[in-house]
């Protein structure tokens, strides 16, 4: 183990996942701290300057999204969050509270370990510094200083907003938007009502971007959160 | 041999009766012949002795009017403080009823039986109060002098020439458990009197004085005792029945008491209701309305009404006979109820217009053969003093509340008249046209057409008007001479008499006609609206349907804004839950209900109790309990309380009390049917978990405790087969828990919908997206219709939907063969089908597919508990949608769902 190792701090009340986080992340080259409630996970990631934060949403002693809260007030750490099935409610709020990803209960070591490199890969690039300057996934390519985008090098004509849309899922690859934070981001706050507006310009953009818009391989859908802009 | 074992019937009855009696708490009345002989004295000295026998006797309410011996014997007996009321100013003081109900002694003093509650009680009478403790098993001792009983106070009235205004049914006296004298022959009484002992109010002293003399109190006396007797007698009747001494028993008599809209009318029920109880005889009372009764101003009416009720509080059945002729209803009533015996007053025509007319009891006389007639005199021949009060009773407002009118017709009744004059007019021009070329008989013929005319169209009066003015005109016009009523040929003399009493009894009988008609149909309108509200509750569905039914009926027939309450699940009224329709009574008094519910008896205006609710409360029975209470808000009491109302009413009731219970009963066997359902469904569900989640724990704790116990000796592809043993079985486990837990939650009805606007290629997509890996190696061909088309949905559980078909077809299709997905959108739905090339479906299995824990093939590798297809039932069901399978032709087969698009999609504004 070397000192550059990525320090996770795992808060999760169930022993026997902190076990198996636990165990799986430390085989895997992270170093790991774990917390069994949210008090003392709060306190972890004072002391122990962590890269990456994994949060169970069902803590004894406080609201999982009262946690993100606390740490958005002072870090743009990476969230990842555990939830039960059919908590989508408890998602969102805690997708829009600022965490960077979720993963549902049960869920297997491979999702996981992807999520986190996707995490830790976004956390590299900071988040004051001028984003690069040509994005490229799979066989997208956007140039956002141009404002070009290409499908396998065909120029794409979008029209403002879809672009608009495109470039907040660009700014936010691998992560997940919630509607409301997409509506927020691109429409603005006067149009919080129109949910069914991401999802139209959502399918507009598939269909000039997919393959197949009926099977995205790029712009997925986050069932019942939002959507992802998948990052090859 | 002769059977002189008792009859069953009648002695299960008996034993009904007791058994009833036993539950109830007893009444004793200590009776006496006039206020003084120690009635309240008598009754406190008995409860003391209770009271040393160690029972709890309470005081409810004792006069003790200042005497010093009753006072002394009520220390030390517990006495309920009484009631204030505070009624225009002054305080009274009453027995408070729902304090003693609440102390619940085992004995309870209330004095004065006959008393009146101040305005505001729960109960006009003090002798329903008792009633009201009696029916919660409390014992009563009460006082009662012989002059309050109900069926003697005319009596007394004639005796001493004081009546008394409070009085009881006889029926409470008869009921009573026990009766006790208190005697004092009248001479110790007037000693008595004397010495100041007995309390007499001040504003009557000269009136008391009267009534005090030594004669008044003989016959008092006599009275009391014979009451007394007559109660020893009926027990005594009562003892010999129970021991089958047959010889006494009498066959059932049954008694008939004719009355009419007359101060007769009284005398003649306390007359049938002596002369029942001295044959122990059924008595009915009957009043025949003819049409010309009808024609009676409705507080004569409102009289008969009153007698009715009289009658039905001595104990009395009461009818209301409709027919034109009086004796011929009479007759064929008593054949029908074999009765025995008629009373009725003498006739009151005499002389030539007896003869004439003839009367109701010569016609009974005549052909009445097997009936005893017993005859009324009437009390005006014998004293012109005594009519009066009797008359002034009569006026009186029958039911309490009663006052309201309906507004009389008089505008068509003006309407009438004034055509009277007009076809009067008419007839006079034409005939004054045709003067001379028309024979003045013919011209009294076509005056009694009009008058016949107007009969027909404006009943009597405007008739008999019509008559009169023809006759007038006729002398005037066309008999000379002419221009004056003087007739010179006395001939034209006959004629005129003639015409007028043509015109009047033509008039009489097309009138008599009119109603007669008006009568038959709205007995008919009766009956169809009945039935019609019988044939609406038997196609009801739901006890909200009955409801509503019920209601809309009781409104269109009773003309009463109504609501029908129901007890909560802790028996206490409470509002319908639903929506009020427009014949909805809003605001009824669940106080008032609640009595009603839990004492199965009638209460609010009108009523005995609680006549101060402005609506009329009725219990609505089922088969053996009250179901609910009915509050209707009368426009007129009279539409409500007259007897054949309230028999329709009561036929109303039951009809709807059926079809309650029909409801209830129904709703009862269906929910037994649905546990059985959940029985079996909760047995397959344990069986389809013990098996799917056993199987897989099986090779998962297997392989786990494999790598935990050797994990030296294992080499690292047997670690990582093991491994991947786990991964798959913990899925396939977490798969069939998320489906059980999916069910739970849509059969639990708990899940709310979170329907927005998706494009569906979104749901198709994501779907697909989950199933990436099952779905490998297989063309996926989509088919959606161009653009962008919209679906309000659930999109989490629509996807659910998909993914549930799309692993169904993965499973029982072979590796690698294509799976389609299409949607259609029709005007009002949208049918999105997932199609296979797979063996199909079993013939005859559609249906059954989407069963909880069916599975189409007995294999178990990759199974979902048999749930997925019934999610998928569901998720659509609640969407309001269908789902359906079936076979396509050229092979395969195909699931497919509609969903309703019941609202158009939002607009996009667009980009500019």
């Amino acid at each position: 183990m070397s000192k550059t190792d990525p320090v996770i701090i795992v808060i999760e009340d169930d022993p026997a996942i902190r076990r198996f986080l636990r165990t799986s992340l430390h085989s895997n080259g992270y170093k790991v701290f774990d917390a069994e409630t949210g008090k003392q996970g709060l306190v972890e990631l004072g002391v122990r300057k962590p890269n990456l934060l994994i949060l169970d949403l069902g803590l004894p002693d406080m609201d999982g999204v009262d946690v993100i809260k606390a740490v958005r007030a002072w870090s743009a750490l990476p969230i990842i969050i555990l939830s039960a099935r059919s908590g989508e409610q408890q998602k969102i709020d805690a997708l829009d509270a600022g965490a960077d990803d979720y993963l549902t209960k049960p869920f297997g070591f491979g999702e996981l370990q992807a999520r986190i490199r996707v995490a830790l890969r976004h956390a590299l690039r900071p988040q004051d510094s001028a984003p690069e300057s040509v994005f490229t996934t799979g066989n997208l390519q956007v140039d956002l200083s141009s404002r070009v985008v290409k499908v396998d090098g065909r120029e794409i004509h979008l029209t403002p907003i879809q672009y608009r849309l495109l470039s907040v899922l660009v700014k936010n690859a691998g992560k997940v938007l919630t509607h409301q934070q997409i509506l927020r981001e691109v429409w603005g706050p006067n149009y919080q009502e129109h949910a069914h507006y991401p999802r139209i310009y959502m399918s507009q953009l598939r269909q000039k971007l997919e393959a197949d818009p009926a099977q995205p391989k790029l712009l997925l859908t986050e069932s019942g959160l939002g959507y992802r802009l998948k990052v090859w | 041999m002769q059977d002189i074992r008792p009859d069953p019937d009648a002695l299960l009855a008996r034993v009904e009766r007791d058994q009833a009696k036993a539950r109830r708490g007893r009444l004793k009345i200590f009776f006496g012949a006039a206020a003084g002989v120690g009635k309240t004295f008598a009754m406190l000295l008995a409860a003391r002795e209770r009271r040393a026998d160690n029972l709890d006797v309470v005081v409810g309410i004792v006069e003790t009017h200042g005497r010093k011996e009753t006072q002394a014997l009520l220390a030390g007996l517990e006495t309920l403080p009484l009631r204030r009321i505070d009624y225009k100013g002054t305080v009274l003081h009453e027995f408070d009823l729902d304090a003693a109900l609440k102390r619940r002694p085992a004995i309870m003093l209330v004095d004065e039986l006959a008393h009146s509650n101040a305005p505001g009680s729960r109960h006009p009478k003090r002798w329903q109060d008792i009633h009201e403790l009696l029916e919660a098993g409390i014992d009563v001792y009460t006082a009662l002098n012989v002059q309050h009983l109900e069926s003697l106070n005319d009596d007394i009235g004639q005796i001493s020439g004081i009546r008394v205004w409070e009085t009881i049914p006889d029926t409470v006296f008869e009921d009573a458990d026990e009766v006790e004298l208190v005697d004092l022959p009248p001479d110790e009484l007037l000693n008595r009197l004397k010495e100041g002992k007995v309390y007499l109010p001040q504003q009557a002293q000269e009136a008391i004085n009267h009534f005090f003399r030594k004669g008044n109190l003989i016959a008092l006396r006599e009275l009391a005792l014979r009451q007394t007797a007559s109660r020893v007698d009926a027990e005594m009747l009562d003892y010999r029945e129970d021991h089958a001494i047959r010889e006494v028993w009498q066959v059932s008599e049954r008694i008939l008491v004719c009355i009419g809209p007359n101060p007769l009318a009284e005398r003649l029920v306390r007359a049938g209701k002596r002369l029942a109880t001295s044959l122990r005889a059924e008595w009915i009372v009957a009043y025949v309305e003819t049409p010309q009764l009808q024609r009676l101003p409705a507080e004569k009416r409102d009289g008969v009404l009153r007698i009715l009720r009289l009658a039905e509080q001595l104990g009395a059945e009461t009818v209301t006979l409709s027919s034109p002729d009086m004796s011929e209803a009479l007759i064929r009533f008593s054949r029908q109820r074999n009765i025995g015996k008629i009373v009725i007053g003498k006739p009151s025509r005499r002389g030539w217009r007896r003869w004439l007319f003839g009367s109701v009891v010569d016609t009974l006389v005549s052909r009445a053969h097997n009936i005893n007639l017993y005859l009324l005199g009437s009390p005006q021949t014998r004293e012109r003093g005594a009519a009066a009060p009797e008359l002034a009773l009569f006026g009186k407002s029958p039911l309490p509340g009663l006052r309201q009118r309906i507004p009389a017709k008089t505008k068509r009744r003006y309407l009438g008249y004034l055509s009277a004059f007009a076809v009067t007019g008419l007839v006079t021009a034409a005939g004054y046209l045709l003067l001379g070329r028309l024979e003045p008989a013919n011209l009294v013929m076509v005056y009694l057409l009009g008058v016949i005319f107007v009969a027909s169209r404006f009943g009597r009066g405007p008739s008999v008007l019509a008559s009169v003015l023809g006759v007038g005109c006729f002398d005037l016009l066309f008999v000379q001479p002419y221009y004056s009523f003087s007739v010179a040929d006395s001939q034209y003399l006959i004629t005129l008499s003639a015409m007028l009493a043509v015109g009047i009894v033509v008039s009489n009988l097309t009138a008599n006609v009119r109603s007669q008609a008006k009568v038959a149909a709205h007995r008919e309108r009766r009956a169809a609206a009945l039935y019609s509200m019988s044939r609406e509750l038997g196609s009801s569905q739901t006890e909200t349907d009955v409801v509503r039914v019920a209601v809309k009926h009781l409104y269109a027939e009773f003309s009463s804004r109504n609501v029908i309450l129901f007890p909560n699940a802790n028996g206490r009224m409470a509002f319908p839950a639903g929506k009020a329709i427009a014949e909805s009574l809003l605001g009824a008094d669940l106080s008032v209900a609640q009595w009603v519910f839990d004492h199965n008896e009638i209460a609010g205006q009108g009523t005995d109790t609680l006549p101060g609710a402005s609506a009329v409360y009725f219990p609505i029975h089922g088969d053996d309990q009250v179901l609910g209470v009915l509050a209707l808000l009368p426009v007129n009491l009279r539409r409500v309380f007259l007897p054949e109302q309230q028999k329709l009413l009561e036929t109303f009731l039951r009809q709807i009390g059926q079809a309650i219970g029909r409801i209830r009963f129904s709703e009862r066997a269906r929910s037994t049917q649905m546990q059985m359902e959940a029985e079996r469904l909760r047995n397959s569900l344990l069986s389809a978990i013990s098996h799917d989640l056993r199987t897989p724990l099986a090779t998962i704790i297997g392989s786990a405790s494999t790598i935990a116990h050797n994990p030296q000796k294992l080499a690292p592809q047997d670690i990582v087969e093991l491994g991947q043993g786990i991964v798959d079985e913990a899925e396939r486990m977490a798969n069939l828990v998320n489906n059980i837990l999916d069910m739970a939650k849509l059969e639990a009805g708990v899940l709310e919908l979170n329907k927005q606007w998706y494009p569906l290629e979104e749901i198709v997509g994501t779907a697909l997206n989950q199933l990436q890996a099952q779905l490998a190696g297989r063309p996926v061909t989509v088919k959606l219709p161009p653009g962008i088309p919209l679906v309000l949905v659930d999109s989490v559980m629509i996807e659910q939907v998909l993914i549930n078909l799309l692993e169904n077809a993965v499973r029982y299709t072979p590796a690698g063969s294509a799976l389609e997905i299409s949607a259609e959108f029709g005007d009002s739905s949208v049918e999105i089908a997932v199609a296979d090339r797979g063996p199909g479906i079993p013939r005859g299995q559609e249906e059954r597919l989407f069963e909880k824990f069916y599975q189409g093939r007995q294999e178990t590798a990759q199974s979902g508990g048999g749930l997925g297809l019934a999610i998928c039932r569901a998720i659509v069901e609640i969407h309001g949608g269908a789902i359906s399978a079936r076979n396509r032709p050229e092979g395969g087969a195909v699931f497919a769902f509609k969903l309703p698009l019941d609202q158009p999609p939002p607009e996009v504004e667009p980009e500019e």
